[in-house]
């Protein structure tokens, strides 16, 4: 059942939000050995979050939109009462003593949390395989890498664990795991939803984001989640219509273009050949398709990579052993804190705040992070001419189908290759989504990227949902 | 790539900056990554940014201000129950000058 579907049938009393929570749960019971999606099964609170919405049924209030629907939560989002660990050892037991704003705004729709998915530790990485915890595997095929970071929130959903999931997304780390598990995976504007909560990588470009089986559903879930927060300066002020509403409305007379800097050298043939068919679909549909260029694109990787682990690397000096999670003893604080953070992060991350260290040094700064920061212009000033003539644009999500277990771990580069098509986005502050459009030559499945200006989701929803039904 | 970027000395004095003690084996695997990955966004050396403003935040962000009064705060015996080590009220911590006898 889809999570619409489940709402509808829980709210009209057709079925218990205990019963669907109950195959939710047993669902994960069979399957969760083998994909290990969760770091945590909450399966008592989820339950007794369950017999809280029936009873608002019973006695006549409506729970909200997502009643009785089974959500799986990125481990990076704090949940009161419900350990959080960003699959990172420095933050093993930790249970935050408040919810993120997402969270609150889930539970007051209805919603159920069933567990916290694996994640690359502290969303570095691009195949789940940096978790502290132990890799997730594609329910698509087990050999396979699910994507990454939020690999276990788009295996929970691939596997039908839960119909919707919730994602973080800094550099593609939504998208590329719907990409590889065959699930939509939405990018939204940067300020469209509140990051309260979610515990910081990048600040300047981390965004929360659903994943879900279907346009629908993932559009119903943004819709719950996105609004003004003060609690997060960086939030947008204004209100933003609903994008449910539009999602029928087609693409007819909408200027689509085909990203040219993000479709040829590096592509694998079988995605090049999906994505064509894609655009077909909305040509068909009445889009006017042409190609598009956005040059500085080509330079999103190096520039991302900078400007993401300079920011990380200060919001990372957080854990020092003083306040919450790990401490390793030492005689002296300065000693604990590198004891601390020594035994605590995991290779991926002691890289990667090695770098971001490195590029705000003396001597290093205006080089490395401040060129990086001009970059970032560059590549906004590109994407803003190519709004003047298209509505959308359209890109491989993945430069390659879902790759084994173990391929990249011992080589960060081409690691990092699999985030090409996703970055520029997170750069420049849009709205962007993946939606599955059929399987590569391997039979794993192929994502198509729709890039929305900012704001611009309410015609990215509708051609993910033209997108969907050209396939039924 | 040409010429080394990240020396093994001065890996290990970004280490320190950054609060971590790598091992020989951990130091020695972090220069060549690191000075790989250094070759490799080097291309942003190579582009023309001059007189280019560097963008912080890609969409236009105020400051947002509220009016000064209190509000919520977390508990701070909540807080403090999930620290490694409290008293009276407060974190504990080793001595910060010098070190514990």
């Amino acid at each position: 059942m889809t999570a619409v579907e489940i709402s509808e049938a829980v709210r009209s009393g057709q079925r218990s939000a205990r019963s669907v929570v109950d195959m939710s749960l047993s669902t994960i019971g069979a399957g969760e050995a083998e994909v290990h999606a969760f770091n945590l099964v909450a399966a008592e609170q989820a339950l007794a979050q369950a017999d809280e919405i029936d009873r608002m049924v019973a006695a006549g209030e409506d729970p909200g939109p997502l009643a009785g629907v089974p959500v799986a939560l990125k481990d990076n989002l704090c949940t009161r009462g419900m350990g959080t660990t960003c699959s990172s050892r420095i933050l093993e037991g930790w249970v935050p003593p408040y919810d993120a704003t997402v969270v609150e705004l889930l539970r007051n729709a209805g919603a159920v949390f069933v567990g916290k998915t694996n994640m690359d530790e502290f969303a570095m990485g691009s195949s789940t395989e940096n978790s502290a915890f132990g890799p997730t595997r594609n329910p698509r095929d087990l050999s396979r890498v699910p994507g990454g970071s939020s690999g276990g929130s788009a295996a929970a959903v691939a596997a039908g664990f839960a119909p919707v999931a919730l994602g973080s997304d800094t550099g593609g780390s939504i998208r590329q795991p719907a990409a590889l598990c065959g699930v939509v995976g939405v990018k939204p504007t940067y300020g469209l939803v509140s990051r309260y909560g979610l515990v910081a990588f990048a600040s300047s470009l981390d965004q929360i984001g659903p994943l879900a089986a279907t346009v629908a559903d993932s559009a119903r879930v943004l819709d719950v989640i996105s609004g003004p927060d003060a609690r997060d300066s960086t939030s947008i002020g204004d209100p933003q219509p609903p994008v449910s509403a539009t999602l029928g409305d087609g693409v007819d007379g909408l200027r689509v273009g085909v990203l040219a800097e993000l479709s040829g050298d590096g592509i694998a043939p079988d995605v090049a050949a999906r994505v064509r068919a894609a655009v077909g679909a909305l040509e068909a549909a009445g889009a006017r398709v042409a190609e598009a260029s956005v040059p500085a694109a080509v330079y999103g990787l190096s520039a991302y990579y900078l400007i993401a682990q300079a920011e990380a690397s200060s919001n990372l000096a957080r854990y020092d052993g003083v306040r919450y999670g790990l401490r390793v003893d030492a005689p002296s604080t300065p000693g604990m804190n590198t004891a601390t953070r020594s035994a605590g992060f995991g290779d991926e991350v002691k890289r990667r705040i090695m770098v971001g260290t490195y590029a705000l040094s003396a001597g290093y700064y205006d080089a490395y992070y401040g060129r990086a920061q001009k970059v970032r212009t560059l590549i906004v000033d590109d994407f803003a001419s190519a709004w003047e003539q298209f509505d959308l644009l359209v890109s491989p999500t993945s430069p390659t189908t879902a790759f084994s277990l173990g391929e990249r771990t011992d080589d960060p580069m081409s690691m990092y290759m699999s985030d090409v098509c996703t970055v520029p986005v997170n750069l420049a502050g849009q709205a962007a989504m993946s939606v599955p459009y059929g399987v590569g030559d391997d039979g794993l499945p192929v994502g198509v990227q729709i890039l929305a200006p900012a704001l611009g989701e309410p015609v990215m929803f509708r051609a993910a949902a033209v997108l969907e039904a050209s396939l039924q | 790539m040409g010429q080394q970027r990240i020396t093994r000395a001065e890996c290990a004095r970004v280490a320190a900056l950054a609060r971590l003690e790598l091992t020989e084996e951990e130091l020695e695997r972090f220069t060549g990554q690191l000075d790989e990955l250094l070759g490799h966004v080097a291309e942003v050396e190579a582009l023309d940014v001059e007189g280019l403003a560097p963008t912080m935040h890609a969409l236009p962000i105020a400051n947002v201000l509220r009016p000064d009064v209190p509000g919520e705060v977390l508990d701070r015996d909540e807080v403090l129950a999930r620290a490694p080590l409290a008293e009276d009220g407060q974190f504990r911590v080793p001595p910060v000058l010098g070190e514990a006898p």
